[in-house]
């Protein structure tokens, strides 16, 4: 078999990056001096990123067509460095004071990456399968990184068996679609079933699958675990987790539903409108109660993977692009809202919103990027989520009117839960008015996240004209 | 070939199996007991797959190797299960699941 290594460079890369951080991490003698090893990692991604960037022309499979590699992939693996970057960025120095073992913390972020490219390159089930597990248990691992902290360990727990029951429907799911279809790459499915091959189990098996990566996008109803893990996970690790595993599963979402069930179209549409519907309700309507700042976060991702949902219902370019806009501006105002909450832990200890008073007196940089990130996932203009939530609301609007009205009242409703964290951080009198000290990369990452969601609010035509064309040769490539 | 077996015993025994893995697995209170009925679930899984591989495709083995596949990650899973487990024995002095209430609103 012909193997063509130049489509596997960002996957070899990684890889051995993150080998090489673990066996740095053991060799290098004295703790103090694990604390470059973030510095080493950074470098090492950026060069991948160049690398990623470098090769967005190389098409093609490779693996006897178990591994993909297009436009699509390629602007999905660019997503996840930059997401994986800007969280080493921005988590330096919570790193530095909240967790022991550094080698282990970069390498395994580094294989959790490794784990989403695989997931959505992937050709066959058995890739993807591998992708997603390597993904998840690596996330598990730095869930429950902080293990002297009981919170951290139950988090880790919950997440491990929910996981663990999710893949295992998602798997059952997978095993009667092999059964039914008679194959177990994507492309072969999409042509048994064009080819008018139907099966009652092929039904049931899309229906498990829907239930599966509804878990790891956390749409509701599969969202029990969200708050909990993203409470008591290390707070960079949750920002990754937010951006990077979702992006990761929306993108193989579109991949295994539009590549291989396209043909099923109207049995699945409906189905993952309800879910729309009900993650934009719930996580909404929830996120009043919290007063938690992780926990009202974790609810207001439910709502935004409800959003998102709304592209895969339109299941046609306009849908594509809409998820694509919208996973890639959710990165930079998620991570810039956990950067805050990660440097106000680290100096405070505490994650209530009522500590959060006087923020603008403190940390005036901080508390903007708050309110530019939590605007811009209200979807207030000019900000980059209002051009996103345009993109994916106006390919329903003719087939599903009542969804786009629903997400536009409920966008309304949200504004209510961010403004209150807004309200407490500008209003209120601090406890303690001596000024709190961002670190220096901290405050970088902060201003780069700020910038891009205000870039691509006002003028987010090269990144909408990117996911268009990458749309278009998706569905012309199925 | 009546008598013989055929593909729907198959299908039917995975099915029972699936069910009660995923009703332990949701009414259990102990969390070995809970990685326990995850990994029944994963058995069904198993069965499945050389079963439509045996049926269906047998000039290929995508089945099989998917089922090879299936084994290796379940036992990596349950490993990180147990890890967690006596991590949070030692930590909280518990394994049972209700117990674990400190996150919650």
């Amino acid at each position: 078999m012909n193997i063509d290594f130049s489509l596997l460079i960002t996957e070899i890369s990684l890889a051995i990056l993150g080998l090489t951080v673990f066996t740095l991490g053991l060799i290098l003698p004295a703790k103090s001096s694990q604390k470059g090893l973030g510095t080493f990692s950074l470098c090492g991604l950026l060069v991948i990123l160049a690398l990623t960037i470098a090769s967005w022309g190389n098409q093609g499979e490779t693996l006897g067509g178990m591994y993909l590699a297009d436009y699509f992939t390629s602007f999905f693996k660019i997503l996840s460095l930059t997401a994986l970057i800007l969280v080493i960025l921005g988590s330096k120095n919570y790193v530095n004071s909240q967790i022991e073992n550094h080698l282990e913390y970069y390498s395994t972020l580094i294989f959790a990456t490794l784990g989403m490219i695989i997931m959505f390159s992937a050709g066959d089930f058995i890739t993807l399968y591998l992708g997603l597990e390597l993904m998840t248990i690596s996330f598990i691992v730095l869930t429950s990184f902080r293990r002297t902290n009981g919170k951290s360990l139950e988090a880790g727990m919950k997440y491990l068996l929910l996981a663990g029951l999710s893949s295992a429907v998602l798997l059952y799911g997978l095993s009667l679609v092999y059964g039914a279809a008679g194959t177990v790459f994507i492309k072969e499915i999409a042509g048994n079933i064009a080819q008018g091959y139907f099966n009652p189990l092929l039904i049931v098996g899309l229906a498990m699958l829907i239930a599966g990566f509804g878990f790891k996008i956390s749409a509701a109803p599969f969202h029990m675990w969200a708050p909990d893990v993203y409470e008591g996970a290390p707070t960079p690790v949750t920002a990754f987790l937010a951006v990077g595993s979702k992006a990761a599963s929306f993108a193989v979402l579109i991949r295994v539903f539009l590549g291989a069930f396209l043909e099923m179209q109207e049995q699945w549409t409906m189905l993952i409108a309800f879910l729309a519907a009900l993650s934009m309700l719930i996580g909404n309507l929830t996120a009043f109660a919290q007063t938690n700042i992780k926990r009202m976060l974790a609810f207001s991702s439910i709502a935004q993977a409800g959003y998102i949902l709304v592209g895969l219902v339109a299941a046609n370019e306009a849908g594509i692009k809409g998820v694509m806009f919208y996973s890639f501006i959710y990165v930079f105002a998620t991570i810039g809202a956990f950067t805050v909450v990660s440097e106000v832990y680290n100096k405070t200890g505490s994650d209530d919103i009522a500590d959060y008073a006087g923020l603008s007196q403190r940390a005036p940089l901080a508390a903007v990027v708050l309110l530019i990130s939590m605007l811009s996932m209200a979807g207030i203009p000019p900000l980059a989520g209002f051009t996103g939530k345009y993109y994916l609301f106006i390919t329903v609007v003719q087939d599903y009117l009542w969804l786009v009205y629903l997400g536009l009242i409920l966008s309304m409703v949200s504004v209510y839960y961010y403004l209150r964290v807004v309200l407490v951080m500008f209003r209120d009198e601090p406890a303690d008015p001596a000024p709190l000290k961002l670190g220096s990369t901290a405050s970088l990452t902060l201003w780069l996240t700020l910038a891009a969601t205000l870039f691509l609010g006002i003028y987010p035509w090269p990144l909408a004209k990117l996911a268009n064309t990458v749309a278009i040769a998706f569905l012309a490539g199925l | 070939m009546a008598g013989a077996l055929n593909p729907s015993y198959f299908v039917v025994l995975s099915a029972a199996l699936f069910t009660i893995g995923i009703y332990g697995a949701l009414s259990k209170k102990n969390a070995i007991a809970v990685l326990i009925s995850i990994e029944l679930m994963l058995g069904a899984v198993n069965i499945n797959l050389v079963a439509f591989n045996k049926y269906f495709t047998p000039e290929a083995f995508s089945g099989q190797i998917f089922a090879i596949f299936v084994i290796t990650v379940a036992a990596v899973e349950v490993g990180l299960g147990l890890a967690l487990i006596i991590a949070l024995c030692r930590r909280r002095n518990t394994t049972a699941l209700d117990d674990l209430d400190w996150l919650k609103w």
